[in-house]
């Protein structure tokens, strides 16, 4: 472990001040009859009863129940459940392939603007240039950053996005008479992956990977036929690394007639470093709540745009903004002649694309190019800070994440992956993403970012090795293991998830 | 331009240093020279937060935006999107960063708060439709109407899906769209006189039927009617409700639907051109092992203390893969904290107050307009909240003329509605916060643009 960087840590939660340790009562159960928070506008119109405005027979006979409170106990209530979450501004998030870096106040305040955030999505067009002017710069920018064509910007998440990229391959095979069953997806792949390829009527082919962690290009020469519609890959790969046979994989998967699709999970640590475009894909998914950190509101709003190839653009999603040379408007909305329709019912999560925008203007193709550096810098740090204490499967440098495991210390200590993660917030950090990719055993799949600063990260280092020298002492005194307890400075502890599953109670009525 | 990088100089040297690089360009050996970026993107340089926000007021003054106080339109136009009071206190607690920069609930024990809030939620989402089974939110109305057929084909095991043409246009659009993947058969049927004209579907079975509730030209359609056609064909029925009409309407689970599914922007979320907006989605128990999205269950930590988690995950892409009730991962927690914070406001006494408003304004605008002659109602089905009527001039020309006199004037009614009797006409929304005097004045103002 290096001494460098042994200054307090701006990215640890350790000194957030937790009050008191009950739990706090629901909306319902503070509810008192005739208490209420709301005010309305004075309208001025008659006071017609409901019987008066709706037949009897579609009324309903009680109330609909909600609950009663003040404004001064709504703010308490949700006060107090803001101080039970974690969440970045609070400390660093090295959550991997989840890309939490700090989203910036102003984007937020962009999302905020009247101008934007007040226009009714049926407003003509002619009426929201402004709106126009923003998606059609974005949609650029996109492209500019990946290297393709053109874009779609309705995909609301990242899945959403892959969907939409999934149709676009079965539109362009079908306009080639072409009928193709099978998609490509290595065992390294996100889950949704897979699951996009059902909805999208495809079987999924799973390939292997080599003992580098990378595809294993004999596996997948094996697999390819004329039957394959297209591969589903994302480089850098859930390991971390970069897949250094990516041009003979899409010359391979050309060859055959298929298509190459990018998921954009890990798109941050490439930004004007290479562009999937020139690595051979042909559709390109984007993740704007990782990579251009909108944030993620504790599980959306995402935005999931989809860049396409020069031969794929004529079956982009519809209607489009797009330049006119019309003297009225500078913008204008198109439907691409072979469309596969629209995925959205709008045009996409535009609060969150103009907040996208946004951060894109503020970091130029310089700020986007130093990103990229210092999220691969970071990573590869904080990986060699933890040679020798954990297990590097692959050991390769890497992009924007690492992956280690804690195989080696299960088998001397018992300590399991969960364990580690669940101390490590006891350290004031959030945990990384653990058990996935699902071919790494007891794996740990950590992504600092560029925005935690090296102390932050060497805090983080520091911690998964005290973590694991603290297992190593308790099971050679055969004492038990402090990480199995662990967290105990929480607002709760572990939670008995499979009772949650057994007696299932979703709402406060099923109490 | 602003660094969100904390990286010195020499931070950096000293991090290269020990990972035995000379540069950070060495960083990205494992990279192909031949596909590597020469010369860096061709995008322009960073800016300052304070030019970026110049630039924004530039651009945002080309939107015609929705306004208070007479700094901007009012608003007439509905279709899924309303403009809704959205009080100070609900953007505070929801603009909180805790809920904002957080990611999905993947460590309980530092995510009670998101995971309490969405439990409040799904029990509001519960006793609005009648149904037991609340999900934790979906991207919007469309998407949560494509997860609802899917469930509804895959329990039935039939593709047949019958929809009604009082569905909103676009979500119809959606729907069509994602057919082509899971090769649902959909089928629309017409409207006659505002209400869907079951009688006229034919044969003996489909997977599911579904129906508007109030449909999207504001009809209030007769469930018991879809619920027998479903019962006939052995299908489900899946409801798309206004789900601010449950402060007066009875509730689409009372009713007999399996699934109900809507948009729910009208809680406490802006306009926002369209997004983020809020899919709820809301089935019977029994569906609950195929929920599309996340569930949050109550539970306890290991001291017996309360607590929440995601639950029943074996549902879920991330462990089902290929097999899985949905593919949806990231959803819209964001909007559905802040439609939590928005009913506790609006609590028992304005959920009711908020539908009566709307209806009394709709009821007293479809007065004043059709007081105008040549203005007709599309229909005489009851209406809650919106309405459609037929003017002398097209639609989308009285929308353009009113918007220089003010008025976001409503939606022409075009695509979906191509041959139907209601193409060209004007759909005209109301909320509690239209006045008599702004109907008063876009009475006036409608009189003028026709009479031009």
């Amino acid at each position: 472990m290096s001494d460098l960087f042994d200054r307090p840590a701006a990215g640890s939660a350790k000194s957030a001040p937790l009050v008191g340790d009950d739990c706090e009562p629901t909306l319902f159960e503070f509810a008192s009859p005739g208490r209420r928070a709301y005010s309305l506008r004075t309208t001025g119109i008659p006071e017609w009863t409901a019987t008066e405005l709706i037949p009897a027979e579609h009324l309903r006979e009680d109330p609909l129940e909600l609950t009663e409170v003040s404004e001064r106990d709504l703010v308490g209530h949700f006060t107090r459940l803001a101080h039970r979450q974690y969440s970045v501004d609070l400390g660093a998030y090295p959550l991997g392939s989840c890309t939490m870096k700090y989203n910036p106040k102003t984007c937020d305040e962009a999302a905020g603007m009247r101008s934007f955030a007040g226009v009714h999505p049926e407003t003509p067009a002619h009426a929201v240039q402004g709106w126009m002017q923003i998606l059609v710069e974005l949609e650029e920018a996109l492209c500019t950053i990946t290297g393709m064509a053109a874009a779609t910007l309705q995909p609301a998440a990242g899945a959403a996005g892959e969907l939409t990229g999934l149709l676009l391959m079965r539109a362009y095979h079908a306009a080639n008479d072409d009928v193709r069953t099978r998609v490509i997806i290595p065992d390294s792949a996100h889950g949704t992956n897979p699951a996009s390829v059902t909805l999208g009527g495809y079987e999924v082919t799973t390939v292997g990977s080599d003992d580098r962690g990378f595809v294993d290009v004999d596996q997948l020469r094996a697999a390819l036929g004329t039957d394959v519609a297209g591969i589903m890959l994302t480089n850098p790969n859930t390991l971390g690394l970069f897949e250094e046979d990516i041009v003979e994989i899409a010359k391979m998967v050309h060859e055959v007639g298929g298509l190459l699709y990018y998921d954009g999970a890990n798109l941050n640590p490439i930004l004007g470093v290479v562009r999937p475009g020139d690595m051979g894909f042909d559709i390109v998914n984007m993740n704007l709540h990782k990579t251009f950190a909108t944030p993620h509101g504790g599980g959306g709003p995402g935005a999931g745009p989809v860049a396409v190839s020069k031969r794929l653009v004529e079956f982009l999603p519809g209607p489009r903004p797009v330049r006119s040379n019309d003297r009225e408007s500078t913008f204008e909305l198109l439907f691409p002649p072979k469309s596969i329709g629209r995925v959205h019912s709008y045009y996409g999560n535009a609060l969150v694309l103009l907040r996208a925008w946004t951060y894109i203007r503020l970091n130029g193709a310089d700020g986007l190019r130093r990103i990229a550096d210092m999220a691969v810098l970071n990573a590869n740090w904080l990986r060699e800070q933890l040679r020798g204490t954990y297990d590097f499967p692959y050991d390769r440098p890497v992009m924007h994440e690492c992956v280690v495991s804690v195989s080696g210390l299960k088998r001397a200590t018992g300590m399991r992956a969960l364990d580690v993660a669940k101390r490590l917030l006891e350290f004031g950090f959030h945990s990384p993403t653990v058990y996935f990719p699902l071919i790494v055993d007891e794996a740990l799949m950590i992504e600092p970012t560029e925005t935690e600063s090296p102390e932050t990260v060497a805090a983080i280092a520091r911690a998964l090795i005290e973590i694991a020298h603290e297992a190593l002492a308790s099971a050679s005194a055969g004492e038990a293991l402090r990480s199995a307890q662990a967290p105990r400075s929480t607002p709760v502890r572990r939670v008995d998830e499979a009772r949650a599953a057994r007696k299932l109670v979703s709402t406060f009525d099923a109490r | 331009m602003p660094d969100f990088v904390p990286h010195t100089q020499h931070d950096i040297g000293e991090m290269l240093s020990f990972l035995g690089l000379e540069s950070t360009e060495d960083l990205f050996a494992v990279v192909p020279p031949a596909i590597r970026l020469a010369g860096g993107l061709d995008l322009p340089m960073g800016i300052s937060e304070a030019d970026v926000t110049e630039q924004l007021y530039s651009i945002g003054a080309m939107n015609a935006s929705v306004g208070v106080g007479g700094s901007g339109l009012v608003c007439f136009a509905g279709g899924g999107s309303y403009d809704h009071e959205v009080p100070a206190v609900t953007r505070a607690l929801a603009g909180r960063s805790e809920f904002v920069t957080a990611y999905t609930p993947y460590q309980p024990e530092v995510a009670q708060g998101v995971l309490q809030a969405l439990f409040e939620y799904q029990t509001f989402i519960s006793r609005i439709t009648g149904l037991e089974i609340s999900n934790s939110s979906l991207y919007d109305g469309s998407a949560a109407l494509v997860e609802g057929v899917n469930l509804a084909v895959a329990e039935s095991g039939d593709s047949r899906v019958i929809v009604s043409s009082g569905v909103h246009p676009r979500w119809r659009g959606v729907l069509e769209t994602f057919a082509a993947g899971t090769g649902h058969q959909l089928e629309v049927v017409p409207l006659n006189n505002g209400l869907t004209d079951w009688a006229s579907v034919e044969g003996t079975n489909a997977g599911c039927v579904v129906v508007g509730y109030p449909n999207y030209l504001g009809a209030i359609e007769s469930l018991s009617s879809a619920r027998e056609l479903a019962d006939r064909l052995g299908a489900l029925l899946v409801v798309c409700q206004d789900p601010v009409a449950a402060g007066l309407l009875k509730s689409p689970g009372e009713l007999g639907a399996d699934v109900v599914v809507g948009e729910a922007q009208a809680f406490g979320t802006a306009l926002s051109f369209g997004g983020p907006y809020l899919g709820f989605f809301a089935c019977h128990h029994r569906l609950v092992r195929r929920l599309p999205g996340r569930l949050v269950g109550e539970t306890v930590d290991l001291d017996d203390k309360r607590s929440y988690v995601t639950t029943l995950r074996a549902r879920e892409q991330d462990i089902r893969r290929e097999k899985a009730s949905s593919n949806v991962c990231t959803n819209e927690t964001l909007m559905a904290v802040t439609a939590a914070i928005q009913l506790g406001w609006l609590g028992t006494q304005g959920i009711r107050e908020i539908a009566l408003a709307g209806a009394r304004a709709a009821r007293y605008g479809l007065q004043r307009l059709t007081e105008i002659p040549g203005v007709q109602p599309s229909c005489t089905a009851p209406i809650f909240r919106e309405f459609s009527v037929k003017l002398p001039i097209p639609a989308s020309l009285a929308i353009d003329r009113l918007l220089d006199e003010g008025y976001l004037a409503g939606i022409a009614l075009l695509d979906g509605f191509e041959g139907t009797p209601y193409e060209g006409d004007l759909l005209i929304a109301f909320t509690e916060r239209r006045t008599k005097s702004e109907i008063d004045s876009f009475a006036d103002a409608l009189t003028k643009v026709i009479t031009r």
